[in-house]
């Protein structure tokens, strides 16, 4: 547990102190303000029964967003150990190859999770100036938050899967990029497909990123949802661990 | 297998996709020794450094670092190793400090034993001043030296490191060279160069690599020793080249001599001693004995230079067909 916290604190490290980490950041306030403008208009000209943060959720703000800092967050954590030799410093020391992956997925999910809080600011806005008590209530933020990071979690692993792959932090990028949007694509088959083929919609319908995060941004906690979430991102995880031990039987 | 071995390694071998890179080679290091893996580039040296070290497996044969194998038991392995890769990789973006004690709390270091060892590890590598500078900005010599202090900040039994000295300055090479002698008494190393001179300097023991194959190994003497056949007496002498000849010609054990006119009345005669002869009390003699002048009396050793190039030589004609 203690080369756990030291790998894990190494990590962070690296994203608040490198100038990446800080661009990443920058970027992801820059579409969440540019979002919020937009969602500010349409709701200026358009009065909507619906909570602040659910009309966020409809937008495609949200996955544009999710699908582009992933990759961009994650493209380092292996990738670039390959490329500049530390993998073999680290790996030579006494330290087990799933506290290295539990340790670079940890940290890239802190840093996730901390790269969404300036959304809250938005909310406070919302509350500030329209006395909308809604915006901010506990259940929706909440379930929000959940979403964002049971979301964050899965696209954060198939990032770590595709940076352990290989030494290229450009082609990391783009293999999680790639898996992200396919995956995030899938749902929408489900929709496309006719419905003759029932069992096929129905696995299909459970890939449907795009309307589960619509329930929790409503506050709505789907237990399939998080179930879903959670063992796909153990899946890519061991996947990666699979991948980092590779170096052994190969 | 001598328990007092720290490496010891049988009929290992390594083989990539289509290319192998290590050919069954075989050998022990005891506690203590500095040792020096010695070949040219590709020769496979990292390659068995990396096994050594547990980064890699081996396709075949058995690597046992102080009697633990390093593959079945490769954690324990790895708390007893200090290993600075080659290119000596770091976080550019640490502090030096910093990045040792993260190093030492990897390696199994509490907090306060990691406090300590940095002081120790710090002042022996000279890196006192620069404790608070980021690693990015150092200068190379720096840096190698943040590697070295890496390797040693746990205490481990086996230093292994892999060309220290690549791409330092001669005043660096021989402050690294320094510190990598004044390990000796508490550790054992093992380094690996192609520069001859380094090897010859730091390492009580040589294993000549190439190809692959490990091709001679032994002190450094016993290498100049066994090509000492080879070796020549060099005598520059003032005396008339035929009485010169005259005389090195009726003198006992010397194989093969060659008189050379040099400027003034001086001729140079190059000797080659038989087996176990060592010509140069003879040649005094019979300088003195002749009332000759005698400038120059030497005996020209083969360097190591000329051992590994003679020994790597004939595989790298045929690899060069």
């Amino acid at each position: 547990m203690r080369i756990f916290w030291t790998l894990a604190r190494r990590e962070l490290g690296a994203f608040f102190c490198s100038i990446t980490g800080y661009v990443i950041i920058a970027a992801v306030m820059f579409l969440i303000g540019l979002s919020f403008v937009v969602l500010m208009t349409n709701l200026g000209s358009d009065p909507s029964p619906m909570p602040v943060t659910e009309m966020f959720y409809r937008t495609y703000f949200f996955w544009l967003i999710v699908l582009l800092a992933t990759p961009a967050l994650t493209m380092r954590l292996f990738a670039l150990e390959k490329f500049s030799g530390t993998f073999e410093t680290l790996m030579t020391t006494p330290v087990s190859d799933l506290q290295v992956v539990a340790a670079k997925f940890a940290s890239a999910l802190v840093f996730y999770i901390v790269m969404w809080l300036p959304m809250l600011a938005c909310l406070f806005v919302v509350r500030h100036f329209t006395n909308q008590t809604c915006a901010l209530d506990a259940g929706t933020v909440g379930g929000m938050y959940l979403g964002v990071f049971l979301v964050g979690g899965l696209f954060l692993s198939l990032g770590c899967f595709a940076s352990a792959l290989t030494r290229s932090q450009m082609a990391a990028a783009m293999i999680s990029f790639v898996l992200g949007v396919s995956l995030f694509s899938v749902g929408f088959l489900a929709e496309a497909l006719p419905v003759a083929t029932q069992w096929q919609s129905q696995v299909l319908s459970y890939f449907g990123l795009f309307e589960q995060m619509h329930n929790f941004a409503r506050g709505m906690v789907d237990t399939r949802a998080v179930i879903f979430y959670v063992s796909l991102t153990f899946f890519f995880l061991f996947l990666t661990l699979r991948v980092v031990e590779s170096r052994r039987w190969k | 297998m001598n328990d007092n071995a720290m490496i010891a390694v049988t009929d290992l071998t390594k083989r990539y996709a289509g290319r192998t890179a290590v050919a069954g080679i075989s050998f022990t290091v005891a506690r203590g020794e500095i040792v020096g893996l010695l070949g040219p580039n590709g020769a496979g040296k990292s390659t068995t450094m990396r096994i050594l070290s547990c980064f890699l497996p081996a396709t075949s044969g058995t690597v046992r670092v102080s009697g633990f194998d390093v593959f079945r038991q490769s954690e324990e392995v790895r708390r007893r190793i200090g290993y600075m890769p080659e290119n000596n990789p770091l976080y550019p973006e640490m502090r030096v400090q910093e990045y040792l004690k993260f190093r030492a709390r990897l390696k199994g270091l509490n907090w306060r034993r990691s406090r300590e060892r940095l002081g120790t590890v710090m002042e022996q590598c000279g890196l006192t001043e620069v404790g608070r500078r980021i690693i990015g900005q150092l200068s190379k010599g720096y840096k190698q030296r943040v590697g070295l202090a890496d390797a040693l900040v746990h205490e481990p039994e086996l230093i292994i490191l892999d060309e220290p000295t690549l791409g330092l300055d001669p005043h660096q090479i021989r402050a690294v060279r320094q510190l990598i002698k004044s390990l000796a008494q508490k550790h054992t190393v093992l380094i690996s160069t192609h520069i001859l001179p380094e090897a010859e300097m730091t390492c009580n023991r040589m294993l000549i690599m190439f190809d692959g194959k490990i091709l001679a190994a032994d002190t450094p003497d016993n290498l100049q020793r066994l090509m000492a056949g080879g070796s020549q007496i060099i005598a520059e002498i003032a005396a008339p080249a035929d009485e010169l000849r005259e005389a090195l010609s009726q003198m006992p054990g010397i194989e093969q001599f060659n008189v050379s006119p040099c400027e003034g009345e001086f001729q140079r005669c190059a000797l080659t001693p038989r087996d176990g002869y060592d010509l140069r009390p003879a040649i005094f003699a019979l300088a003195l004995e002749r009332g000759w002048i005698m400038r120059e009396l030497t005996r020209s050793r083969h360097s190591l230079e000329d051992i590994y190039v003679q020994v790597t030589k004939p595989t790298e004609e045929e690899d060069g067909e």
